[in-house]
This record gives C-alpha cells, structure tokens and sequence, in this order.
C-alpha cells in the first residue's frame, strides 16, 4: 500500500483559515488502512477544525465526505454535483489523489491533509516500513524475494558493502542489513549457490531517473 | 455504599473502553463538555487484553489534539480502577469535577455565545 503520515493540524489550518466553506475528503484505500486519511480521520481532523475555528471567532463551515478511491474517474465523479459549493478540498489521499481531483476540479483549490511517504507494509500495528521504489523491473526472482533496492541505503544489486555488521546497516543500528537478509533467506531456500550469480547493470531509464513514468496497455484500453 | 460524587457528571456506559474512540471523545467537546474522562479497568486486567491500553492511547491522541486547537488537552484524562473499588470512583470524580472546575468551561460555549451575538 502507499503509506501516508497526517499532516500536524496548524500546518492544514494556515492553508484553509482564509476560506468559509471546506469539504474534507478522506479515501478508503491505502491511507485508510494505515490510519492517516480514512473515513475516521477525516472525522477527527473535521471535528478539531471546526472546534479551532470557533474557538476563534471564525465561521467556518466543514463537510466530510469519503470517496472509494481518489485515483479514479468515477469515484472522483461522485462529488461533482457538490464540490462546486466549496471554496476549497482538503484531501486527505495520497499525493496522487489530490493532484487526480485538482486535474479533475480546476477551479477549486485542493489542499494535501498527509504526507505521502512511501510504497510499504504494516509490520506491526503503528509501524510501516517500506519495500517497493517502483524501479519499473523487479528483480526479486533474484534476490530471494527481498528487494535490495528499497532496502539497502546503497541500492546495491551486488552486496553487501562494508558497512554491515552482524547484520544491520551502517546508516542506523536498528535497519537491517537488506544483503544480510538476502543471504539468510537464500540459505533457508537451499539457493545459496544463486548468492554467486551476479546482477548485470540495472537499466535505471524504467525507475525515476528516466522522468515522469506511464503504463499503456494497448490489450486493455477502451 | 451510598457514596455521594458530584452531580455534575454523566457516566456513559460501554462494554470496555477499549470501545471509546478519539471521535467519541471529540464530539463530546463540540457538543460542549467541559471536561471527558474514562474509567478503564487496571491495567494489566483487562478482560479483552489490552482494551484499556488502546483507550489510553486514545486518550493521549485526543489529549494532544485539543491542547493544538486550544481547548486544553488536559480536559480529558484516563483513570484505571477495578469494580471493587467504588469509593476511588468517587474520589475521581470529586477530583476531576474540581480539575474541570478550575479550567473553567468549555471555551467553545463563549465562543458559540459571541458569535450568536
């Protein structure tokens, strides 16, 4: 899932002070389940709004809604017929779902309510760590199923470098070593012999540095 | 046991309060409480494990959020006693209503009222 961490409240308050009417739209996919931008927490962040700007002689009035998706036309769509009464959005999805209803919504100023942080897993209630950059080619087949590009602070393909020991990464005592777990795991599978395998060059035109990506899928468009 | 404790004070029951949520305790602001505690059981006896653990943590996010927004975190507070323990609640409630007494009212009421004027 994409994991998003909520914005502290003062920093959405100094963006929506100056308007009177603002729709708060949470989403039901990934910032939901890691509780920064579901149902509930549009719920919290609606509440402490309204009771901040009573509290200071401002009449604001602040709506709730929660779409499926904001990453989709047609869930996006299903605010069409009301968006239009707000002076701004404060959307609490991720960075892709408030840039998808600005493009969608021109008029209207849409707000972020998280920071976007990273494609990962809920290792324990609360905590979230990252696997996935989205290199565009995935070598996991290789690496015994752990990703060395989003786990090693070098991205090495080939590791590890020096700075492991007792297998955790030189950069913080508490990071793994994402070679060290490799290795572990490889020798676990009985494929250590695969260890000696070297990855070629990686061909990095498919992740970020190749510029703003785009899937198209000939098979499936309409 | 007929213990007295102040009348000022509204006792909603729930099955554990590891049922309370941050939007309960919210809402209960904005509709103009002055003040919020929950009565869990001991910690360590909770009969679901850790419901009044999760309440606590609720208690600790509504705690910092109302202290941003400026209604004062300290309004809401958690307490921890076993059923046996009647004249506690008593105390706490004495000891809470004299907390909420000294804080004042709910700054929201002031604010709805010179709005309204």
């Amino acid at each position: 899932m994409i994991v998003a961490e909520k914005k502290p409240i003062e920093e959405i308050i100094e963006e929506i002070k100056d308007y009177k009417k603002i729709l708060i739209a949470g989403c039901n996919e990934c910032v939901t389940v890691c509780e920064a931008g579901g149902k509930k927490e549009v719920g919290v962040l609606a509440s402490a709004l309204r009771m901040y700007f009573i509290n200071n002689g401002k009449k604001m009035e602040i709506d709730e809604v929660t779409l499926e998706r904001q990453c989709d036309h047609e869930y996006l769509e299903e605010i069409r017929n009301q968006i239009g009464q707000y002076d701004a959005v404060v959307s609490l999805a991720c960075g892709v779902g408030v840039q998808f209803m600005a493009e969608k919504y021109r008029r209207i100023p849409i707000y972020p309510g998280v920071n976007t942080s990273f494609m990962g897993v809920t290792e324990e209630r609360g905590v979230w760590t990252e696997r996935c950059q989205g290199c565009g080619q995935c070598i996991l087949a290789r690496t015994a199923s752990i990703c060395p590009i989003s786990r090693c602070a070098k991205r090495l393909l080939n590791g590890p470098c020096g700075g492991s020991t007792n297998g955790k990464c030189e950069i913080s005592k508490d990071l793994d070593c994402a070679w060290q777990l490799i290795i572990d795991r490889l020798k676990e599978l009985n494929r250590l012999d695969d260890y000696e395998k070297l990855l070629p060059i990686k061909d990095w035109s498919t992740e970020r540095a190749g510029g703003p990506r785009k899937v198209v899928r000939e098979d499936v468009r309409l | 046991m007929r213990l007295q404790y102040p009348e000022a004070i509204r006792i909603i029951r729930v099955p554990c309060t590891g049922k309370v949520d941050i939007l309960h305790i919210l809402k209960s602001f904005e509709k103009g409480a002055d003040g919020v505690y929950i009565v869990g059981c001991l910690e360590g006896d909770c009969r679901f494990d850790n419901g009044n653990l999760r309440a606590r943590k609720r208690v600790q996010q509504a705690q910092a959020l109302l202290d941003k927004i400026g209604i004062g975190g300290e309004r809401v507070q958690m307490y921890n006693l076993s059923s046996g323990e009647g004249p506690l609640f008593a105390e706490i409630a004495a000891e809470m209503t004299a907390k909420i007494k000294e804080m004042g009212p709910n700054p929201l009421k002031e604010a709805l009222k010179k709005q309204a004027a």
